[in-house]
């Protein structure tokens, strides 16, 4: 039996793109919803909620980078190029927000406060330069020769902010139903409200992107059976199960928060970001560029994927293992009133 | 593509990773000094091992923090300014990058979480294990990159497709390659060297103020010690390195010590000014066949010249030679502060005052090596980025000069702000010292879980739990 490997590694590429959004984002979202924190003794016990993870969080996206160009090295060198300045823009920002983490133990009085704004700003505007990242991706880059051909700024489109924007809205719900999930009394009771605003965000950024994206994108329309504004019912039907399950996501979140639970809203949370990510292999799949590069034409050389598939093999379990681990450590809720030293 | 996105990008590029290799080369040798005080002070149960690892913990986890961030552009800038070397060798050295994330990122940043966060919510045993998991991932990070760049600097087992597209061969001999073991050997002594320097240093400064303070006097026997040790092995296994290297890159032996013309007997150049529009040294102090001598081992030996390599393969030479020059002396004096360290201490005077302005003054000499020995093995194998292979100038990215005129301003502004304050972090609390437990003012107020310290407060002595 010989292993289609360029199909596993793209399943095993995107399963960790996915658990980076799902990981990194509750931790971008935190910061995002700083700025609405009543105290500092509030924002404290935010940071806190997050600050033993957020390192291992953040590794399944250098995972990502690193693994795009270890198995598809076509598409890391079309892509990047591509969405270059959305990149540098993220990375700068993510340099910002993650020294914040300690910064913020060391700095006096005004010192804290610096890095304090550049925690929920660099988390923000991380959240929404991987928006643009994502935007700049649907809709697709220019390619000659097997390389970007393009502009510095074809990423830079009004769909592009709205992805952007929307994506920054999901970061946010899932911050916020972390933090219901983490923390106690008053705090709880502001991250609920966080939540249930997210949620609405949310619901409405997911319509208005997903119409632009059939009306804009006439290759994606047509995998979803709307072509030329006629819609193939039974093709339609078939795919229902992608947005329902986002639907379900919603009203999981929404239930959740009414009934006073604190961890339904995350899963809730998670099932929409499940279910965009479910719609997004529907418009693109084999398509690791869309429409120009498959992932078949992106990939490495089967024994680089062979020796890699081995080393996952052993070292991918054992990694979800401690990380799950680490996760159980740390259950529970983080003080609210924690004073730092 | 244009000349000026090259230039900018390699500036980036140069720029960014300069900034990055000063916390890894801190952060290995720390990891692995923290685990032994932790195991110390488990197995000792004394308290200045104990005051020790939680003051040398939070300079850690400082450091690491922006080594992490300043890592995560590099895995991304790669491809932004770098695609044609990424579609090019992505099939060979994607996958040792790869690596170093599975092995290495993911055991260091989930366990350093327990490292600092997890006093209260593991055992002393399990927290051990977490702070040596940390200190394996530092060693397993070193492993690969040092590992993706040597068979970069020397590739072997390696066939190019029609595309042009490189394939490896032989995955060890690929992982493996020729110049690898010395080189890892040489980075990690380094990395080990500029932390002891780090340490002693920070130690040496407190006992300027405070004579009798028992942390510090621990701390700075433990960094003696180290030089004594560490510092001369360099020598030798950077002479190693080096006499590989000469095998391997002639052309970045040859700028390493100002040879233009090949001849039997070469001097060695203590000093001089390589030209490279007039291939020749401008004007040079040098010591008859010394350099035949140190390079091949006979003062009779020929070594090859710049000259004899066509002018568009000819390393840039002055920045290599003095790069050189600095790296070799600086560890010549690390050696001489090690032998005069052990001396004192034998005649039971290691609080010498000369000597410990001698420490505080080499403190950043490891971070000044590290740097300047990449210089070495990064400029010297210009114009190549993977040697003989594929030049620098035929990897960069289809970007504009704009753009990457941009990125690098904003890497710059960014850089200076938040390194230039984390140094100020950091040596402010160098300058505090470890506060040993008793003299500590407890505060009041509960700890946050959220802080190194979390569950120290509460656990009066200095005794390990049972």
């Amino acid at each position: 039996m010989t292993l289609d490997l360029p199909l596993i590694w793209a399943g095993v590429i995107a399963a960790a793109v996915l658990l980076y959004v799902l990981l990194d984002g509750f931790d971008l979202g935190v910061g995002i919803l700083f700025p609405f924190a009543r105290s500092p003794s509030d924002r404290d016990a935010m940071m806190n909620a997050i600050a033993p993870v957020w390192d291992g969080n953040e590794t399944w996206l250098v995972l990502g980078g690193g693994g795009l160009l270890a198995a598809f090295p076509l598409a890391y060198a079309v892509l990047m190029p591509a969405l270059y300045l959305p990149i540098i823009l993220m990375l700068l920002a993510l340099i910002l927000r993650g020294v914040a983490f300690e910064f913020r133990l060391h700095g006096r009085g005004r010192g804290k406060q610096v890095w304090t704004v550049a925690f929920a700003g660099g988390s923000l505007t991380a959240a929404f330069a991987q928006g643009l990242v994502l935007g700049g991706f649907i809709q697709g880059v220019k390619v000659a020769g097997g390389a970007f051909a393009g502009g510095p700024f074809d990423w830079l489109t009004p769909y592009t902010v709205l992805v952007a924007c929307g994506l920054t809205a999901g970061y946010a719900l899932l911050g916020a139903c972390w933090l219901v999930f983490k923390t106690e009394d008053q705090l709880h009771g502001d991250a609920r409200g966080w939540a249930a605003g997210a949620a609405g965000a949310v619901a409405a950024f997911l319509a208005v992107v997903s119409l632009a994206t059939l009306v804009l994108h006439p290759r994606v329309a047509e995998r979803w059976g709307v072509v030329g504004g006629a819609v193939d019912w039974t093709r339609f039907v078939s795919l229902a199960p992608v947005p329902l399950l986002g639907l379900a996501g919603l009203a999981v979140v929404t239930t959740g928060l009414r009934r006073r639970s604190h961890g339904w809203p995350f899963v809730g949370a998670a099932m929409v970001f499940a279910s965009g990510y479910l719609g997004l292999a529907v418009g693109f799949t084999p398509f690791v560029v869309p429409y120009v590069l498959t992932f078949r034409q992106a990939a490495a050389a089967d024994n680089a994927l062979a020796l890699m598939l081995g080393g996952a093999a052993v070292l991918a379990p054992a990694i979800l293992g401690y990380t799950v681990w680490v996760y159980w450590v740390f259950r529970g809720k983080v003080a609210a009133d924690a004073g730092y030293h | 593509m244009d000349f000026d996105a090259l230039l900018l990008s390699r500036i980036q590029f140069g720029f960014t990773i300069a900034f990055h290799i000063l916390f890894p080369s801190f952060t290995i040798g720390l990891a692995s000094y923290l685990a032994v005080l932790e195991g110390l002070w488990l197995t000792t149960g004394r308290a200045p091992f104990r005051t020790l690892y939680l003051f040398w913990i939070r300079i850690f986890a400082l450091s690491f923090g922006m080594g992490v961030v300043s890592g995560v552009v590099l895995s991304y800038q790669i491809g932004t300014n770098w695609s044609a070397f990424s579609a090019k060798a992505g099939s060979v050295v994607g996958p040792l990058m790869a690596f170093e994330v599975l092995t290495a990122f993911f055991l260091e940043a989930s366990f350093l979480g327990v490292m600092l966060f997890g006093w209260k919510r593991v055992g002393r045993g399990l927290h051990f294990v977490a702070t040596c998991a940390v200190a394996v991932g530092t060693l397993m990070s070193a492993f690969w990159i040092v590992s993706a760049n040597s068979w970069m600097q020397h590739p072997v087992s390696f066939t190019a497709l029609a595309d042009g597209r490189l394939v490896a061969v032989d995955w060890w001999k690929v992982i493996f390659s020729p110049s690898f073991p010395s080189r890892l050997a040489h980075m990690v002594l380094a990395a080990y060297l500029t932390t002891a320097l780090v340490v002693g240093a920070a130690s040496a400064w407190r006992l300027l103020r405070a004579p009798g303070e028992a942390p510090s006097r621990t701390a700075l026997k433990m960094a003696v010690g180290m030089f004594a040790v560490v510092a001369p092995l360099q020598l030798v296994v950077g002479d190693i390195s080096g006499d590989v290297m000469g095998e391997l890159q002639p052309a970045k032996l040859a700028a390493v010590e100002g040879f233009w013309e090949t001849r039997a007997g070469q001097p060695f150049h203590l000093a001089a000014w390589p030209d490279r529009k007039l291939a020749a040294n401008r004007w040079e102090i040098s010591i008859p066949k010394l350099g035949s001598l140190i390079t091949k081992k006979d003062p009779d030996a020929v070594v090859t010249g710049l000259k004899a390599f066509p002018p568009q393969d000819r390393p840039p030479s002055a920045v290599v030679f003095w790069a050189f020059r600095i790296m070799v002396g600086l560890g010549v004096a690390m050696i001489g502060l090690g032998a005069w360290g052990v001396l004192l201490w034998r005649r039971g005077h290691e609080r010498s005052r000369p000597f410990l302005h001698a420490c505080v003054a080499m403190g950043p000499a490891g971070f000044v090596s590290v740097v300047c020995g990449w210089m070495v093995a990064e400029v010297g194998r210009q114009p190549w980025v993977i040697y003989g292979v594929l030049r620098t100038a035929d990897a960069v990215s289809p970007v504009s000069a704009g753009q990457v005129s941009a990125s690098l301003l904003g890497f710059m502004l960014v850089y200076a702000a938040v390194f230039g304050v984390g140094a100020l972090y950091i040596l402010r609390l160098m300058a505090k010292g470890p506060v040993a437990d008793g003299h500590e003012p407890e505060p009041d107020v509960q700890r946050a879980p959220g802080t190194p310290l979390a569950g120290i407060a509460d656990d009066p002595g200095g005794e390990p739990r049972p």
